[in-house]
């Protein structure tokens, strides 16, 4: 999409803004067509089906419950509610008497410490107990739980659900069912879910803020996306996964609208934002350049290692043929980590540059991220939802695809997901995923060669036998379903030879990291092909 | 377009699925003391002989369901014993292991297959309006939401705990055979119910009248009223036999043992007070209300004093017997005169012109509605008995749409107090908003260009119950009167629901008698 594509979409938006007003204003009058009076039903019974989801998976545990002396995520929540509702602000990120870092210390950017902060004040009006100083450490309690469930869910409502609702509403080219169809899948990724209000975390609120970024910059508001996502970045730094796609999209826009003229005008005023945001995120700690320094130190741990635990990542999946962690030194370590997160970032981002449109800026947004999960220092199994955000952007376009690789990045938090006693909310919201996702948008259906968006290659590489692409594909799915159902079932049910307790969570990492690996190969080759034509577009709706 | 060119029965199956992997979320959930009633059962019939079963006391919830409700927990128990074989113990109270939990819960989803399998039928039977339109407009599947999705049936069986959504199968699918016209299927299944569960007696009078009127006469005289020559011997003697064989099935083991007293014992406790715990929103209800004004009253205007009144009668219901201080006191039997006077007209009214299955459900919806008016120890859950049935007429007809709005709405809002625990709130708000706004959306459009469903004054009353839902769980909560008055939410509930109870009610009546006055249904 160009410059002007996104003014008019933004206008068309306003239109029709403009028009479901009226038509409410009408509704007074008995005269609301029943046709908008449906979407927006289904829309809300969608968000809140999404809810009533999110709220049953809450029922269930959370991690490290009753697991003295470390406890799990939600304690490191709670803790951080202690931290900032009794300390001062400077002594935050320090490790004091009162403030012992090796327990869950603050290691999340400023935004976060303000969002503990906000929620601790809640906590003290409805039950002291929960946030006082020392004495709290590892409170659980069912009264608690439901505080700490709450404000998930009402984070989620305020930031991420509103993002989702409206990028399918006005960022989806389809006919009113189909994207109330992508809404419905949007909202019921399991992965998201299961983190958020099974495992415990704020995964939402970053990951809403970067989708309101998206959005932003998909209606062409170009400053407020740019805000949104430094809001992002300051809530979680790993949203930096994200962080060249934004900024190869604006400068590529920038420079296609002419730097000595209006592109000039926009970066300054993006370079103004962006620097604002930041510096009012981190206000108070600027007074001294060791507050921020020691922030900056938290937040980006070099000394924990190349990764932790079993990770779906290149390298914990090297690790099984070739032990890199006692071959190479810790900094080489990072630079060999650095360097390969680089030269698979490039292409994508090249690209970008070259071509910022909205199309290209979601497909770099997910190869970017997949490639930084993939290669990069220091990587959670819990970031692959960073991936998983920009690659359901891409329900719509690529829908097997799609629902294929979300289904393997929930699958590979499965051994987290046995940690945490999660495993009903696991298999119930992953079999809903996949039968509604495949059902609803027919994907099985739309795996042609034109649709996978694979033609030119197969004009390019004309010398390969003619196969009938989109049989193979399904068969593939088929039998990576199979696999990872088998997969799940005897790591719920088995218990592990004992000379190989990892044998199970080595298993699912090295197949998630196949399907990983496949995604991202797929990603940048349909990035590299030509942009969706008008053709299949139509057809598809 | 993807999903509804998918054209067939194939969304069926995907709204079924769906419901019910949602259910498996609430695993985890709050159950209530009905879960400990049904695990008891369990051991009961496991671990006990037959002659034991309706003696048995150990726990205070005992027997009393029909014996084949028995014999289901027996069936259960043999599956059950894979999961946790403690939970078959008689003296293991209040034992719920995960596993258990697990199984009761299962067992709940599986056996509401019955359910699924009575819905799809029901749906089959709706008459499809003319003309190609989008699947999300059919009859069918609107009735086929309403049904599966149905919020009161999801929080009383998946979250309360409770084996409802098998029993309304049965019922279900016997209107279903009424409706293809398969009599003798439909008294069958009718009389299997009976005997699973004795609370849908209530509805007893509408399938007799009916079954008598329309099956053993086989015709009508021209201007609809009975033809006392057609009557077929055959056909009585066939329906004779099959609730006979049914009820001697189930009840034959227990006369043969000489347990019968025992049992009916078991089945018919008229020691519990006139209203339940909460009270239902019914006619008592408001007659409980009345009678406590005019007692205020009385003792403001110093006609009565107040020493003399007896006390603790607002408790709430706390107390199972409620004492009546002006008004008199309500004795069981002037209930049952008062049901069976609210069901006359209704069958009466189909024995002296029956419109078909149609008019039989009708009837069955005002057994059902009157019997839970009027009836003795009234659970607030048999309002169900009404809302699910009425389900299939509202996709047929507006009016009758526009009463299924009214009483869901007030009916569903009316089992609010049945979750109370601060987890389940916002789990029950969602599902009850979900069901309201698909009921109200997916109804007005199958009916648009028809003019509005509800009239004004059921619009400002619904948006009452918003009103009543805020002050009952978050405004009442954080007042000063939660301590002292604890059960006015429960009072300000049941009494505004069972306004709009009354009202459908009358409006059900007033179409019924509207449709008997007409000469000839086409």
């Amino acid at each position: 999409m160009t410059y002007t594509g996104n003014v008019n979409r933004f206008h068309n938006c306003l239109n029709e803004l403009i028009f479901v007003n009226r038509l409410f204003l009408l509704s007074e009058a008995n005269f609301l067509p029943v046709k908008v009076m449906q979407t927006w039903s289904l829309v809300s019974i969608c968000v809140l089906l999404g809810v009533v989801v999110r709220w049953g998976v809450s029922l269930n545990s959370y991690s490290g419950a009753g697991k003295a002396p470390m406890f799990g995520d939600y304690e490191a929540q709670r803790h951080w509610q202690e931290v900032t509702y009794n300390l001062p602000l400077q002594d935050w990120y320090f490790n004091t008497t009162d403030n012992d870092l090796n327990y869950w210390g603050l290691d999340y950017p400023p935004l976060t410490a303000y969002h503990s902060w906000i929620c601790a004040y809640v906590a003290k009006m409805i039950n002291p107990e929960w946030v006082e100083l020392h004495k709290s450490r590892g409170y659980e309690s069912p009264a608690h739980k439901l505080f700490m469930r709450a404000t998930v869910l009402v984070a989620d409502l305020l930031i991420y659900i509103p993002a989702v609702v409206l990028y399918c509403l006005y960022l989806i080219d389809a006919s009113s069912k189909k994207k109330v169809s992508i809404l419905f899948c949007f909202l019921l990724y399991p992965g998201l879910i299961l983190i958020d209000y099974g495992h415990f975390q704020y995964n939402g609120v970053s990951q809403g803020f970067a989708l309101w970024g998206v959005l932003a910059l998909g209606l062409g508001w170009d400053v407020l996306g740019s805000m949104a996502f430094c809001l992002a970045l300051n809530y979680k730094q790993m949203e930096l996964y994200h962080a060249l796609p934004f900024f190869c999209y604006l400068l590529g826009k920038c420079v296609k609208l002419g730097l000595m003229g209006r592109g000039l005008f926009l970066l300054v005023r993006i370079a103004v934002t962006v620097l604002v945001t930041f510096a009012l995120c981190w206000l108070p700690f600027l007074s001294d350049p060791n507050w921020a320094l020691q922030v900056v130190r938290r937040i980006f741990p070099v000394a924990r290692g190349l990764f932790e635990d079993k990770v779906a990542n290149t390298w914990c999946s090297l690790n099984i043929l070739i032990k890199i962690r006692s071959i190479l030194s810790r900094d080489s370590q990072l630079y060999l980590s650095f360097a390969f997160t680089l030269l698979a970032v490039l292409p994508s981002a090249l690209r970008l540059l070259t071509k910022p449109t909205f199309w290209q800026f979601k497909l770099a947004l997910a190869n970017s991220s997949l490639a930084f999960f993939l290669f990069s220092y220091q990587v959670h199994e819990k970031s692959i939802l960073l991936a998983a955000l920009p690659v359901c952007l891409l329900l719509n376009d690529l829908p097997l695809m799609v629902i294929w690789f979300l289904q393997a990045s929930t699958f590979s938090m499965l051994p987290l997901f046995l940690k945490d006693g999660l495993l009903v909310p696991y298999v119930v919201t992953s079999l809903a995923f996949l039968f509604f996702s495949i059902y609803l948008l027919s994907a099985l259906e739309h795996c042609s060669e034109d649709e996978l968006r694979l033609g030119a290659y197969h004009k390019l590489f004309f010398c390969l036998p003619k196969m009938d692409l989109a049989h193979i594909v399904r068969w593939k799915f088929y039998i990576s379903i199979a696999a990872m159902a088998g997969l799940s079932i005897v790591s719920a049910a088995l218990v592990p030879p004992p000379h190989l307790p990892d044998l199970f969570p080595v298993l699912v990492s090295a197949t998630a990291f196949l399907h990983f690996l496949g995604t991202f190969i797929y990603l940048n080759i349909v990035q590299f092909s030509g942009p969706p034509s008008r053709r299949s577009q139509k057809k598809n709706n | 377009m993807a999903a509804p060119e998918v054209d067939g029965r194939s969304w069926f199956p995907v709204l079924a699925l769906g419901v019910s992997l949602l259910k498996c979320l609430f695993i985890s959930a709050y159950h209530s003391t009905d879960f400990e009633v049904h695990r008891n059962w369990l051991a009961i019939t496991h671990s006990l002989p037959v002659s034991r079963w309706y003696y048995e006391n150990t726990s205070e919830w005992t027997l009393d369901y029909p014996p084949l409700f028995a014999w289901f927990e027996f069936g259960l128990s043999h599956v059950a014993q894979h999961f946790d074989r403690n939970m078959l113990l008689v003296e293991n109270l209040n034992y719920a292991s995960p596993s258990t939990v697990l199984f009761q819960r299962l067992s709940v989803i599986f056996t509401d297959v019955v359910f699924i399998y009575a819905a799809r039928e029901c749906c089959r039977c709706v008459q499809e309006q003319k003309g190609s339109r989008d699947v999300l407009n059919r009859p069918s599947f609107v009735l086929a939401v309403l049904l599966l999705w149905n919020f009161g049936l999801l929080v009383v069986d998946h979250i309360h705990f409770q084996y409802n959504g098998f029993l309304f199968g049965f019922l279900l699918l016997s209107v279903a055979k009424h409706l293809q016209s398969r009599h003798l299927q439909g008294a069958l299944l009718f009389s299997v119910l009976l005997n699973l569960k004795h609370i849908y007696l209530y509805v007893a009078p509408a399938y007799g009248t009916y079954l008598l009127r329309s099956y053993c006469f086989t015709q009508d005289n021209k201007d609809g009223s009975v033809r006392w020559r057609s009557f077929s011997p055959l056909r009585l003697l066939a329906l004779g036999g099959i609730v006979a064989s049914a009820c001697a099935l189930s009840f034959g083991p227990f006369i043969v043992m000489g347990q019968l007293p025992q049992v009916l014992s078991r089945l018919f406790p008229f020691k519990r007070g006139l209203c339940h715990a909460y009270w239902a929103p019914n006619i008592w209800a408001l007659y409980n209300v009345l009678d406590k004004c005019l007692a205020t009253l009385g003792v403001r205007l110093k006609l009565l004093d107040e020493t003399e009144l007896p006390r603790a009668s607002m408790t709430g219901g706390l107390v199972q017997e409620f004492q009546h201080s002006v008004l008199p006191s309500v004795s069981p039997s002037v209930t049952l005169v008062c049901t069976l006077l609210s069901i006359l007209p209704a069958a009466a009214s189909i024995w002296r012109r029956p419109r078909g299955a149609r008019g039989f459900l009708r009837c069955l919806l005002l057994c059902a509605l009157g019997s839970f008016m009027f009836g003795w120890h009234v659970h607030e859950k048999a309002v169900l008995i009404a809302i699910l049935p009425l389900s299939i007429l509202a996709v047929e007809s507006r009016e009758d749409a526009g009463i299924f709005l009214v009483l869901t709405t007030t009916g569903h809002y009316s089992l609010f107090p049945l979750l109370f625990t601060p987890a389940e709130l916002p789990i029950k708000v969602v599902l009850m908003l979900m069901f309201t706004v698909y009921s109200f959306t997916a109804l007005r459009k199958l009916y648009s260009g028809q003019g509005s469903l509800l009239h004004p004054p059921e619009v400002v009353y619904l948006l009452g119950l918003v009103a009543v839902a805020i002050a009952c769980e978050v405004v009442f909560p954080l007042s000063p009167w939660r301590q002292k008055l604890p059960f006015l939410p429960l009072l300000a509930t049941s009494v505004y629901c069972s306004v709009g109870v009354c009202y459908s009610f009358l409006r059900l009546y007033v179409s019924l008698l509207r449709q008997g006055e007409k000469p000839k249904q086409p």
